[in-house]
């Protein structure tokens, strides 16, 4: 159970990211996990809940992207998702070895608000 | 609303951290092991066997992980290697941070192995770099052999998968070969070395691994001493 550590790290991956682009509020953040990543979804979801609340970014959201496991075919180079161990590529048959996907524990993006006027740092898209 | 693209990785400030440990291991050609298991595999068995049957000009640090009690220090410095506990006080795992901090004061010119016994946990360990070589799992024949199913990461991020209390195995119901295939299944290719830490099995292996280990990571040094080119192509700050 370190869903807590983590879910701390990502809020203090978010306040930084606010001070870095003044006067803009975090209003959502999402997180990309492998199946490979040993982290439970939902604890994670609990966690970050709980220390949102009552805290300086309280209403930020967590949008999780969930990565299954993908192998990469050596001869025809299809990239196939891992089901049940099974790991014959699809395509050509050959069995691949080679990890392409699924370990993941990264940030992907940050929604902000922009609390006040401020002319420092952000750039609309 | 405005999107902003992050990008990296969640746990980058370990990753920092471990990265710059593992370039300081690399300069002084130290390799660094870190030991993951559930708790009562054996780890510090292993370790103590270990450090009895290592040659006795071989330099050996060890740090060791719980969350309470000195007990695993205590045990590993009858050998009379520098050994130092980390009581991390409720948390499930090492990270970097404890690791730099508790080798500030060892001098990594005079130690060729540290050995870094991880707080018994299969699922909380695999998610922190500490800078090692490599993760080395441990499974012991008195637990099952779908663990390797029940908890791919770990399997699938460590280099080499000890099989320990081989002795055990006329008494206990547990499947090697099938073992071993969940293993693989997970990560293909994986190493397996069987040993007893009772019986002192299997260690000529294990001690083999080391030493193959140990002569790589010289080698890398002495390269990276003799090619400046490559000394400042380590990325810091990112």
């Amino acid at each position: 159970m370190h869903e807590m550590g983590i879910a701390s790290s990502i809020l203090e991956a978010v306040a930084n990211e606010e001070r870095r682009h003044a006067g803009v509020r975090a209003t959502r953040v999402g997180v990309r996990i492998g199946e490979l990543a040993a982290i439970d979804p939902e604890a994670l979801r609990f966690c970050f809940e709980v220390l949102v609340q009552g805290s300086e970014q309280d209403g930020l959201q967590l949008e999780i992207e969930r990565v299954q496991r993908k192998h990469r075919c050596p001869d025809c180079k299809e990239e196939f998702v891992i089901r049940d161990y099974d790991f014959r590529c699809p395509r050509c048959g050959t069995v691949s070895v080679e990890f392409a996907a699924g370990d993941e524990l990264e940030l992907t993006f940050m929604e902000v608000s922009e609390d006040e006027p401020s002319s420092a740092g952000t750039k609309s898209t | 609303m405005n999107r902003v693209p992050l990008e990296r990785k969640v746990l980058s400030e370990n990753d920092k951290i471990a990265a710059e440990l593992r370039a300081r291991f690399h300069e002084h050609a130290v390799l660094c092991l870190n030991f993951i298991s559930a708790p009562g595999s054996g780890k510090t068995s292993l370790l103590e066997r270990t450090l009895e049957a290592l040659p006795r000009d071989t330099r050996v640090a060890v740090l060791t992980g719980d969350i309470q009690t000195e007990n695993d220090a205590n045990r590993l410095k009858r050998a009379g290697f520098p050994v130092k506990q980390i009581t991390t006080g409720g948390t499930c795992h090492l990270d970097a941070r404890m690791i730099d901090k508790n080798i500030a004061d060892w001098r990594l010119e005079e130690i060729d192995l540290l050995l870094i016994e991880n707080v018994g946990n299969l699922v909380c360990p695999s998610s922190y770099d500490l800078g090692e070589d490599a993760k080395i799992v441990l499974l012991s024949v008195t637990e099952g052999e779908d663990k390797p199913l029940k908890y791919p990461s770990i399997f699938f991020k460590s280099e080499l998968m000890i099989l320990n209390k081989v002795d055990l195995l006329p008494y206990v119901s547990f499947d090697v070969a099938l073992a071993e295939e969940n293993a693989r299944k997970v990560h293909p290719g994986m190493e397996i070395v069987r040993v007893s830490c009772t019986t002192r099995e299997g260690l000529g292996s294990w001690l083999a691994w080391i030493e193959r280990r140990r002569q790589s990571v010289r080698a890398a040094a002495a390269v990276a001493d003799g090619a400046p080119v490559f000394a400042p192509a380590l990325k810091t700050g990112c």
